[in-house]
């Protein structure tokens, strides 16, 4: 079991004949994945990585059916991509591009709101995040394959390179992960922590939660919330941002601390005092998750 | 990017808001005559242009009744270092001057355009308290404070306008210029792709509704689409951060002695807090990029080593996509060409890493290798020390 994920997704890449598009796509196709359709318009009718290209979506989904979407395309075209993946029908979609303009996500999340309030369901990954992996199953997004094995750890996280970080110290002490997923560094995210946690307690397949989070915004807090509400199975918590000024966006656009909210001192303490367990040191968030688990396997 | 008041005002004025009689802003003292005289009759307001609220507390904001009295001020101002609660303890010096007409208060009112993440729209917070700082105002006042959230795809719509009009109690003869003006702030807000747009205080004039202050922050994603702002100058960044910026770095400038070099956001704010843990003090947040080939880290190597602050330098690379060999020959390659002064401390983790250790081992340059990160930042605060 896994959430978003499996081994019978099939997934169509929107902005597949780019460069970028392109290399992921092959890496992904390499691991196993189902890529089964590209879009890029104007090249309808070809075929890229022996796979057909499709003019829309719509015209990939009618002919694959393709149901995960995992988009590539530039950030100034990248929200109108979202939007065509959902108006196609898409029940999953994966946005790596960096950089979309916020208010064009603003208005993604509008459409996509009128979209589940009339009944459907629908999970918008991203933007500006390495995709999701199901280990031995299928991998949509730019993560190395390599370091993840397949396991019951469900991982979350804001950054791309500090999930590989956490992936690589869990996979190093034998823990494997059921799915990881990286739901981005921008201030609006398609799904934000609580969404994924939903998602792993009720699968059968993770029984604890690696979650990183990092200085701006409030989704640690209402995850911490919803944790201490809705939650059985233990979280292990992480923040990054501790030695970061106030007013300064760290690299990722909603990592930035604002009008003195979003700080890490905030975070941490939500997090603790809703009894998630939380690491201090970057360095020993394999450790403190092999730790706790020592005595069930002993 | 955060926009100086002149030029927010600039901004709105041309989009319909009605904003004070301006003189325009001078550098110098020998401009302050003509700045009067376009500002109109005394009284005037002397409004230095910094990134910073606060100004009116710390001397930043004058009011002169005389030419002669403008002249005192405008001396003392230009050039002066200013303080404020919002400045961290660091003084801004002040290069530019607005010269504004005075107007007429009947009240003040608070209005801001903020992007709300959680709820994941524009949403406007106003107060009928308004030259407060917001902050303050939602601890004194709670009360007091209206939040309004706002379709991005249609603005603020008539009725939400009216709404906001009566629970402000702004007299009936101006509640149809107070909602003319919401609506071009909030659509201003969406059009030009702000993250912030706040204007504290919104004033109520005998006549009408004024911008008495504008603070605009854009979002930098967008400004690809606003190419006149594209070109303004990002008066927050420091000169290396500039730099760093065009070399397509992510850099921000901290006051710590252990530069750093890191592929990722996430992991190089964490390099930052283990550095801390282990007792350093980071001298910045830098963020490398994906591709980090030979170019990228001779790039980035040459804007931490511009820091005179820094006495060591951390690497800290997770190869995934990209290999751990490739990137240690653009290390070697960079030092090559570089010759380093400092210690530097190189962690690499990931695809081919191995390789990548022998590359360092075995280049004859003194490098500082660690396992892990922990390690890695033990020895580079022990380097400095």
């Amino acid at each position: 079991m896994a959430i978003i994920l499996d081994k019978d997704s099939k997934i169509v890449v929107q902005g597949f004949t780019g460069s970028q598009g392109s290399f992921h796509a092959k890496q992904c196709m390499d691991y196993g994945s189902q890529i089964v359709a590209g879009v890029t318009p104007g090249r309808g009718g070809q075929t890229h990585l022996d796979r057909p290209v499709f003019n829309t979506v719509h015209d990939a989904v009618r002919n694959t059916g393709a149901f995960v979407s995992l988009i590539f395309v530039p950030a100034p075209f990248a929200a109108d991509s979202i939007m065509e993946a959902v108006d196609a029908g898409c029940s999953t979609i994966i946005s790596i591009t960096e950089g979309i303009p916020v208010i064009d996500m603003a208005k993604v999340k509008r459409y996509i709101n009128q979209q589940t309030l009339s009944g459907r369901e629908m999970t918008l990954i991203g933007p500006n995040c390495p995709g999701v992996i199901t280990p031995g199953q299928c991998k949509a997004g730019i993560m190395p394959a390599f370091i993840h094995k397949p396991g019951t750890i469900g991982v979350i996280s804001r950054s791309g390179t500090l999930t590989y970080e956490a992936v690589d110290q869990l996979t190093k002490r034998g823990l494997g992960q059921s799915t990881v997923v990286g739901i981005g560094g921008d201030p609006i995210a398609g799904s934000n922590f609580s969404d994924i946690l939903a998602k792993f307690e009720k699968d059968d397949g993770t029984d604890a939660i690696v979650m990183i989070g990092e200085i701006g915004g409030s989704a640690e807090e209402e995850a911490a919330r919803f944790f201490k509400e809705k939650m059985s199975k233990p979280v292990f918590g992480f923040i990054a941002g501790k030695a970061a000024p106030e007013g300064r966006r760290m690299g990722h656009a909603g990592a930035i601390i604002e009008g003195g909210s979003g700080t890490h001192a905030s975070k941490m303490k939500a997090m603790r005092e809703a009894g998630i367990i939380m690491v201090e040191n970057l360095s020993e968030i394999g450790e403190t998750v092999a730790k706790s688990r020592r005595p069930l396997a002993a | 990017m955060k926009l100086l008041e002149f030029e927010a005002k600039d901004i709105l004025k041309v989009r319909g808001v009605p904003v004070p009689p301006n003189g325009g802003v001078i550098k110098k003292t020998v401009q302050l005559t003509a700045a009067l005289k376009r500002a109109g009759q005394a009284p005037w307001v002397l409004k230095a242009q910094v990134l910073a609220g606060g100004r009116g507390k710390a001397g930043g904001i004058k009011l002169a009744k005389t030419p002669k009295e403008a002249k005192e001020f405008a001396k003392v101002m230009l050039g002066m270092d200013l303080a404020t609660h919002q400045t961290h303890g660091q003084a801004i010096k002040v290069r530019e001057l607005l010269i504004e007409g005075g107007v007429k208060i009947e009240r003040e009112l608070y209005f801001s355009v903020v992007l709300d993440r959680k709820a994941a729209a524009p949403t406007i917070i106003a107060s009928a308290q308004g030259g407060m700082e917001i902050e303050s105002l939602a601890v004194e006042h709670p009360e007091s404070v209206i939040r309004m959230s706002v379709d991005p795809n249609v603005g603020l719509r008539d009725f939400a306008a009216r709404r906001l009009a009566f629970a402000l109690d702004v007299p009936m003869d101006r509640v149809g210029e107070f909602c003319r003006v919401a609506k071009v702030l909030v659509q201003s807000f969406i059009e030009l792709d702000c993250s912030l747009l706040e204007i504290n205080p919104l004033i109520l004039t005998p006549k009408g509704v004024m911008a008495l202050d504008a603070k605009i922050i854009i979002d930098d994603s967008a400004l690809f689409r606003h190419p006149e702002l594209a070109k303004t100058a990002d008066h927050e960044a420091s000169a290396l951060e500039v730099e760093a910026k065009k070399a397509d770095i992510s850099y921000v400038g901290l006051d710590g002695s252990i530069g750093c070099m890191v592929n990722g956001a996430g992991l190089a704010m964490g390099t930052m807090d283990t550095i801390a843990l282990a007792g350093g003090s980071p001298a910045n947040f830098l963020d490398v990029g994906g591709g980090a080939d030979e170019e990228r880290v001779t790039r980035a190597l040459k804007i931490i080593l511009k820091d005179k602050k820094v006495r060591a330098i951390l690497i800290n690379i997770f190869g995934g996509i990209v290999k751990c060999d490739m990137i240690a020959s653009g290390v070697v390659a960079a030092l090559r060409k570089i010759k380093l002064q400092v210690p530097l401390v190189v962690r690499l983790q990931g695809t081919n890493v191995e390789k990548g250790q022998e590359i360092l081992a075995k280049s004859g340059i003194p490098i500082i290798q660690a396992d892990d990160l922990w390690t890695a930042a033990q020895k580079a605060v022990e380097a400095v020390k």
